[in-house]
């Protein structure tokens, strides 16, 4: 038998001896015991927080005390809150709206970074996207619409009339006998969310749909899905899960990536 | 008389597992009773034609050796499956499009991640330690399998077990602890067949012929019992109900990922680790041809590693809810085991003393060689990823998946391959294997492979961990998690590349062995039970 492995061995147990003193170890009748440094990973990841934060403070004050429109005038701030809200962003908003901003069309993730807006685009309007949410159950304030599922209420044959009228109004090909039909199925179904002549309603965050940016698609089958069914869209309030500050920060970003108001 | 008991019992539940399907609340518990039924009743019918025929009374001067070669058989094949399935989930996360959307639900990472896990470590590896232990142990103690047809039981009741599992897998059936995924009745099929495998076991040494128990019996005995132990806690559950597959562990909380990680970590520490030291402390002496190398080191190893192992679990669970005191033992009682762990490397490697050219004449001997290597290297970056500072870089990311690989492909499967080269000559009373050649060529499929895969890992796991906790001036993090899944992309194609290396060398080897077998020509004479072979 080896005497290095003996003793290398007999290293580790002294090694395992002094860690069990230094840190938390023992369990106890009521508590473990806290080991002579006072250590514990709560306590480290607090204190890591808390550097950081303190470091940003006086930042942070400054945002909350600007007007959100007029930061963009600070160039320091502007510099700062950016940055922040990019990073927010990254870690809170890109599972859904992509690491890039440019949304997920497939599952209404909308893009952020054209001039488009279900809601609206000034750094208020997004604010309070931000903090409320849209469409959750967490919070009274988040916007909230609720488009009908027709299928309900109309049979095939009048969807696909409106349909063709959809596929009309956004100037795709589209059968024109189908669209007349629908014509007036829209002006009493739809026209008082999306506007008589499909120009959407920021009110109730009815999509525009005479031009060619979609939140689910525009192809025929899409359309029908929506109309059929609905679609629901939610978006879950950070008000509790950020500090104002950092909404603002990431509104911001939101705001100077290309579409805002 | 016993053919009554047989015959009642298989009748029993025969009709048991038929009114358990036709009262099924979900379609896999209804496939699974089915299987038992025909399973039960197939099994009746043969016994029912063969009552009263006169049977050949056993020859107790011979080794049993029926059930090790079908084990034998059983590892190959799960091996190339499992080995199949990694490749598989590995191309799959490299190029996510191969989550076919038809595929969706049964054939998606999600389900085959656990069937490629239980694959490769309970059909591969239980296999091999099953048959591999009925081998050893009878050849040790001199003396012929303890309970007669038991020992078929074993074999068939296990790889049924594997079946149950598999299949619930693809159709979603587990209850989400990992390494134990297969649902109460699955667990309960297994405890019977597992306590069946430990008495015949247990038997065989009782009745054994040899004054000493040899040091691989020790290391099985330790894996066969303390796998009893933890299957029978971290399965504790209540079934919903009695006629579907789903079933609420009676753990609850930060209790239950305590207890599933004191389970996982000691699945590896008794399954992978005691178990094939076990594998280890026969075949590679009988390879060698020499004595082990000490004794006494085997001894004082055993009983280390046997203490310390069972409680270093909660390494699993650093930084989470699990209380810091709680972490702080499993760590350092894992980094105890650094040197109990090394001493099976010792003793593996020592004994070539003086037969060191065999690892240049013998691909067999550089097979196992270089398992003890990854074992010794296993065994020393598992008590450093333990280490708190070291697990807050490596938790979560690929660098546990490559230490996992480097010890599962370079330690278990290498040793499985060398027994497995060991034992089919033997077991079909071959004179020789059919290639040399194709060993060597195995051989360095085989390693090529695992470095690969370890070093892609290493790169991405480390690369990943950095990425995650990289933090910008004013303390927010600089990456979003698909960043860094889109920067692993390129590891992603190399580990899947050193898979299908891997599995290359063991196709290689399943056509070499088959080889062998079908091969005419000299034989070996029978074996005798004699003492200590
Ligand atoms: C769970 C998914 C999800 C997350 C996370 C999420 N969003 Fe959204 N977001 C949505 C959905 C869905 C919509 C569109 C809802 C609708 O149909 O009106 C939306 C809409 C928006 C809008 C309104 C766009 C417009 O055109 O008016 C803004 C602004 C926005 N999100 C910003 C953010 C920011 C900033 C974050 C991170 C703090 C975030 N979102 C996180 C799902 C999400
Ligand atoms: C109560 C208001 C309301 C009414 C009435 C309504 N919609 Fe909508 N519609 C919405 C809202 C809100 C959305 C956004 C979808 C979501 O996230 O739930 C929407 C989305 C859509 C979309 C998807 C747009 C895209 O960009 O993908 C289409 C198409 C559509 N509506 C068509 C119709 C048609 C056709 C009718 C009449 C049959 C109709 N809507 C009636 C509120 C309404």
């Amino acid at each position: 038998m080896p005497a290095w492995w003996l003793w290398t061995f007999y290293a580790t147990i002294a090694f395992a001896l002094v860690y069990v003193v230094l840190y938390p170890a023992w369990p106890m009748v009521t508590r473990a015991t806290g080991g002579v440094l006072g250590w514990s990973t709560r306590a480290d990841v607090a204190a890591e927080i808390a550097r950081f934060e303190a470091a940003n403070e006086p930042m942070f004050a400054r945002l909350l005390a600007t007007d959100p429109a007029a930061v963009a005038a600070d160039e320091d701030l502007h510099r700062f809150a950016v940055a922040a809200g990019a990073a927010i962003f990254r870690a809170q908003c890109s599972q859904c709206h992509g690491a890039g901003a440019a949304g997920v069309q497939a599952s209404g993730f909308p893009n952020l970074l054209d001039d488009e807006w279900l809601w609206g685009g000034t750094t208020d309007a997004i604010v309070t996207t931000v903090t409320h949410g849209i469409r959750n159950e967490t919070d009274p304030d988040a916007r909230y619409s609720q488009m009908p599922a027709f299928g309900e209420e109309l049979d095939a044959e009048e969807i696909e009339d409106l349909v063709a009228q959809v596929r009309a109004l956004s100037h795709q090909s589209h059968d024109a006998a189908r669209a007349a039909a629908g014509a007036a199925l829209f002006e009493t179904n739809c026209a008082a969310c999306h506007g008589a002549a499909g120009e959407g309603s920021r009110d109730l965050g009815a999509p525009v749909l005479a031009n060619a940016i979609w939140l689910y698609g525009g192809s025929e089958a899409a359309i029908r899905q929506t109309i059929t069914f609905s679609r629901w869209g939610v978006m879950p309030a950070f008000g509790a899960r950020l500090r104002e500050a950092e909404i603002r920060a990431v509104a911001l970003y939101v705001h100077q990536l290309g579409g805002g108001e | 008389m016993a053919d009554t008991v047989k015959l009642v019992v298989l009748g029993l539940v025969a009709l048991l597992a038929a009114i358990a399907a036709n009262r099924a609340r979900d379609f896999p518990f209804q496939l699974h009773m089915l299987m038992f039924m025909v399973a039960a009743g197939g099994l009746f019918l043969a016994t029912l034609r063969r009552t009263g025929e006169p049977r050949p009374a056993p020859a107790r001067a011979e080794y049993m050796d029926g059930p090790v070669r079908a084990g034998v058989i059983a590892t190959a094949l799960w091996g190339v499956v499992g080995f199949l399935v990694g490749v598989w989930i590995a191309a799959q996360l490299a190029w996510p499009g191969l989550n076919f959307h038809w595929a969706e639900g049964y054939l998606n990472f999600g389900r085959l991640r656990q069937l490629h896990t239980s694959a490769v470590i309970f059909a591969f590896g239980g296999n091999a330690l099953i048959a591999t232990s009925l081998y050893v142990v009878q050849r040790t103690s001199a003396a012929r399998l303890w309970g007669g047809n038991a020992a078929w039981f074993v074999f068939w009741g296990y790889n049924f077990f594997i079946v149950l599992a598999a299949t619930g897998y693809v159709l979603g059936v587990t209850q989400s602890k990992e390494y134990a995924e297969p649902e109460w009745y699955v667990d309960l099929w297994l405890t019977i067949v597992w306590v069946t495998y430990l008495a015949v076991f247990m038997g065989t040494i009782i009745h054994r012929r040899e004054r000493h128990i040899y040091v691989a019996n020790w290391f099985y005995l330790a894996f066969i019992v303390t796998i009893a132990m933890l299957h029978l806690v971290n399965n504790a559950a209540l079934p919903v109900s009695v006629f579907g597959s789903k079933s609420v562990i009676v753990w609850p909380g930060v209790q239950d990922a305590m207890i599933q990680w004191w389970y996982g970590h000691n699945a590896v520490g008794f399954f992978l680790t005691a178990g094939f030291l076990g594998m280890m402390y026969y075949f590679i002496p009988k390879q060698v041809e020499r004595p082990v190398y000490s004794y006494k080191l085997s001894i004082i190893h055993f009983w280390a590693l046997i203490f310390l192992y069972i409680w270093a679990g909660p390494h699993h669970l650093h930084y989470t809810a699990l209380p810091d005191w709680a972490a702080t033992l499993g760590m350092v009682f894992s980094v105890m085991l650094w040197m109990p762990s090394w001493g099976g490397m010792i003793n593996g490697l020592m004994t070539l003393s003086g037969a060191w050219d065999k690892i240049r004449t013998d691909p067999i001997v550089r097979m196992m060689v270089v398992s003890v290597g990854f074992y010794g290297m296993s065994t020393f970056e598992g008590p450093m990823m333990s280490i708190r500072a070291v697990n807050a870089l490596s938790h979560y990311t690929d660098w546990t998946i490559g230490h996992v690989h480097s010890g599962a492909l370079g330690w278990n499967g290498m040793i499985t391959f060398g027994a497995l080269y060991f034992l089919v000559p033997r077991l079909w009373r071959r004179e020789r294997l059919y290639s040399l050649a194709l060993v060597s060529w195995h051989f360095w499929l085989a390693t090529i492979g695992i470095v690969l895969y370890a070093a892609a890992m290493w790169v991405t796991g480390i690369m990943e961990g950095l990425m995650w906790r990289e933090v910008d001036a004013q303390g927010y993090l600089v990456n979003a998690f698909a960043d860094t899944v889109a920067a692993k992309h390129p590891m992603y194609v190399v580990r899947a590349l050193g898979g299908l290396l891997y599995l290359s060398g063991a196709c290689i080897m399943c056509w070499n062995l088959w080889k062998t077998v079908t091969a005419t020509g000299a034989r070996r004479p029978a074996p005798a039970a004699v003492p200590a072979e």
